[in-house]
């Protein structure tokens, strides 16, 4: 409510533009950093969103028994190795008999996937009984037939100039006209691990090799960080030691992580020699560049849990110890879990001291445990914007789409708690 | 009150239990693994071969009841360094290079008892110079490349300058006269090396007294035709050779040095200079008539056969003609195969697991 009484004087109505010049300076910045988060969510999202479709192929398949087992005797090893391309060359063959001469008869297989040929061993080596009928499937299209169905490809470029040429992309609309091409859900994206074929790629091998990481990380972070805290809070009494340790931990937080990647190349491969490229060392290091950031999140928030509380515990005859776990870290802990969460999902985003202990690298299988090698989200959408193949641009997009929405997972978390559970006093 | 009780005490006491002996677990089974052999090949090496060897490495994994081998990508140097650190299923079995195993390399490989390599080769790669096609496409030779990103460029007979040169036609008026700026690789990579060794050395050799320098001063030969322009002509543009290719698209009077493989796959947007007059094509690559190519390695451990399951058939993989073969699936990929007859010299010395030896 104005105060007409005082706003006559020049100074007033000054001081009065100055604060309104403030809130509008102030305004317009949080517009720009809300404008550039916009801007990059929506190019990744317009690169990515493709991902979720996939191209597919309808072909009629004959498992042909002497092709695939001659003998009869349905061996599980003969299954795995028998050559189920010809199935394909011959399904192909039939849809499109005008095909004859040899060249051209490979560039009509390229149309497909080289995953029909995995798909359909993988179909076969589960229900045996499928040899000798024929069935009606739906099979991966190649990259770039993905591509062109995406409407990525600039048709009106030279042929010479394309991937993709003119014959392929006939074909293409021969089995458009006839409904037996068409995108479908990308199940595979989310139930895969990598590939060097884009359309056969998938983040689950990260999500997992992320999940584990972090795993370890939490196993030997939090406990480690949460009774440091408590030591150095409540326990500890004051002296040049504990100054100097926490200063230091307040230099730890500010290392490079690239030198915690360093150090686990060193310590934890060369020294204690454990397996290289495993979620287990990358969760150790992880552990180590979380550590202070939990401290220092837990220490702040035990400070914040009023004396009023310890003071009355220790009135009715609670021991220290009694105190601290029973009244001062339950009516901390909100606040040391959302500093875990924030410090976990910094961990999450790392990729560089993962490269030092040889976590980038080319994983077909989603790993299993904590000792299989694995890599991580971050340094998956390294490897892919890395490729030289254009299918996987979009999966790029779509793997930093993936890693951000476990991000702002997390950072809600983090929110929820705070306002759920932490007590005002 | 209580919840939150319950929940921070469940989460405290989950975190100690879990903490203390998920440890030793993983501890335990972390010896485990060293000490047993591994399931897996491990290969590490070369960024360049990197998207070959995984090809192969998942097509075999598919193919066959062996696991999929690791790879890792650690540059030709940091690969061979792992390789040759020992023996035993903590060292990897494989290493990719694109260039040859040193001398030095496999002397440091024999200290640490690693005696018995052997050498196989996969293919030729070109290196291109390529720029957008917004723009006519650049014709120029080695001694061009040498003029444009050299340090200091000879001037008269035996005299040496500071590169002057800031536009395609200051080096020969027939080049179109816009400046130059190339974007290409840090010196810690291969293609790098490669690069500088044959396109830089090979322009740097058209002048005969530079040539000739190379019999008595060696040094002196290697800093000049060795050493690149460092006024911001040339660009370090990172390992990255995709965003190399979006820079082209971007500024269509820049240039850009990478291999083969990105020129193939971009090939709608990005054209590779003429160089000495010849295409990088795939079919002038694996001739040999385009000057910048180099071969393709890996190195096998041949104490590591028949300890890690399935070496013996991933090399086999590797060199049959649907893989390395002329129209293999790494041809699909842009690997320059081999002539038919090198590649079966080649298949002889693998069947045979000749080893490499010192010459």
């Amino acid at each position: 409510m104005p105060d007409y009484a005082l706003n006559t004087s020049e100074n007033t109505r000054r001081r009065h533009i100055k604060e309104v010049r403030f809130q509008w300076v102030g305004r317009i910045a949080i517009l720009i950093s809300l404008g550039f988060l916009a801007l990059m969510f929506i190019a990744i999202s317009v690169r990515g969103y493709s991902v979720f479709e996939q191209t597919h192929i309808q072909l009629d398949i004959f498992f042909d028994e002497a092709h695939l087992d001659p003998s009869g005797a349905r061996d599980p090893e003969m299954l795995l190795i028998a050559d189920y391309k010809p199935l394909l060359t011959t399904a192909l063959q039939r849809r499109f008999r005008e095909v004859q001469e040899r060249r051209e008869k490979r560039r009509l297989y390229k149309i497909l996937s080289r995953g029909a040929v995995f798909a359909l061993g993988e179909m076969v080596q589960k229900n045996p009984n499928l040899i000798g009928t024929s069935q009606r499937l739906w099979l991966p299209a190649s990259a770039e037939v993905d591509l062109y169905m995406k409407g990525k490809v600039d048709v009106s470029l030279e042929e010479e100039l394309r991937r993709l040429k003119n014959k392929e992309i006939n074909w293409v609309n021969q089995l458009k006209a006839q409904g037996q091409i068409k995108k479908k859900f990308n199940t595979r994206f989310f139930t895969k691990g990598d590939s060097r074929e884009p359309e056969l790629s998938g983040i689950l091998g990260a999500v997992i090799g992320s999940a584990f990481s972090l795993l370890v990380c939490f196993t030997i972070a939090f406990p480690l960080g949460l009774l440091t805290a408590i030591y150095l809070e409540d326990f500890a009494k004051k002296t040049l030691l504990t100054d100097l340790i926490e200063i230091n931990i307040n230099n730890l937080a500010a290392v490079p992580s690239i030198v915690f990647g360093l150090l686990g190349l060193s310590i934890f491969l060369g020294v204690f020699h454990l397996p290289r490229s495993t979620p287990l060392v990358g969760g150790m290091v992880l552990a180590l560049m979380t550590l202070p950031t939990i401290i220092i999140a837990a220490r702040a928030s035990l400070r914040s849990v009023p004396n009023t509380i310890r003071e009355a515990a220790l009135g009715l005859g609670a021991s220290k110890v009694q105190t601290t776990f029973h009244h001062t870290v339950p009516l901390a802990m909100p606040g040391i879990l959302t500093g875990t969460i924030l410090g976990m999902a910094g961990a999450l985003g790392e990729t560089a001291p993962l490269l030092m202990i040889g976590m980038v690298a080319f994983i077909v299988d989603v790993p299993q445990g904590i000792t299989d090698v694995a890599t991580s989200l971050p340094v998956q959408i390294f490897l892919w914007a890395d490729s030289p193949e254009k299918g996987f641009v979009e999966r790029t997009a779509a793997a930093i789409m993936v890693l951000l929405s476990f991000l702002v997972l997390m950072n809600l978390l983090a929110v929820f708690l705070r306002k759920k559970l932490q007590r005002q006093w | 009150m209580m919840s939150i009780r319950i929940i921070a005490a469940s989460l405290l006491s989950l975190g100690m239990v879990v903490g203390p002996s998920g440890l030793a677990a993983e501890g335990l089974s972390g010896a485990a693994v060293q000490v047993s052999n591994r399931d897996h090949i491990k290969i590490v090496g070369s960024s360049t071969v990197y998207p070959f060897s995984t090809v192969v490495a998942e097509n075999f994994g598919r193919t066959t009841r062996f696991k999929t081998p690791i790879v890792e990508s650690t540059g030709s140097g940091g690969g061979l360094k792992l390789f040759c650190a020992g023996l035993g299923a903590h060292y990897p079995d494989i290493t990719n290079a694109s260039r040859r195993i040193k001398k030095s390399e496999i002397d440091n490989c024999a200290e640490n008892g690693v005696t018995e390599i052997i050498e196989v080769k996969i293919g030729y790669d070109g290196i291109v110079l390529a720029n957008s096609r917004k723009n006519p496409k650049l014709e120029v030779s080695l001694r061009d490349v040498f003029q444009a990103l050299a340090k200091n460029v000879p001037i008269g007979e035996g005299g040496l300058q500071a590169n002057p040169h800031q536009t395609w036609a200051d080096i020969n008026p027939d080049l179109p006269s816009i400046k130059i700026e190339i974007m290409g690789p840090p010196p810690t990579s291969g293609t790098r090396d490669a690069f500088v060794e044959l396109a830089m050395e090979g322009g740097c050799n058209t002048f005969p007294f530079i040539k000739a320098l190379k019999g008595t001063d060696k040094a002196a030969y290697k800093a000049l035709c060795h050493t690149i322009r460092e006024d911001g002509v040339f660009i370090e543009a990172g390992e990255n050779d995709n965003l190399i290719v979006q820079k082209l698209n971007a500024n269509p009077d820049a240039f850009g040095v990478f291999g083969f493989s990105f020129l193939d796959q971009n090939i709608d947007t990005v054209q590779g200079a003429l160089v000495n007059g010849v295409e990088p094509s795939f079919e002038r690559i694996a001739d040999g008539a385009y000057p910048v190519s180099r071969s393709l390695y890996f190195y096998v451990k041949k104490a590591n056969i028949g300890q890690t399951p399935g070496i013996a058939e991933y090399m086999q993989e590797y060199i049959s003609d649907k893989a390395s073969g002329d129209e293999g699936y790494l041809a699909d990929r842009g690997l320059i195969p081999m002539q038919p007859a090198e590649h079966d010299d080649w298949v002889d010395k693998i069947n045979n697991l000749e080893p490499l030896t010192v010459d």
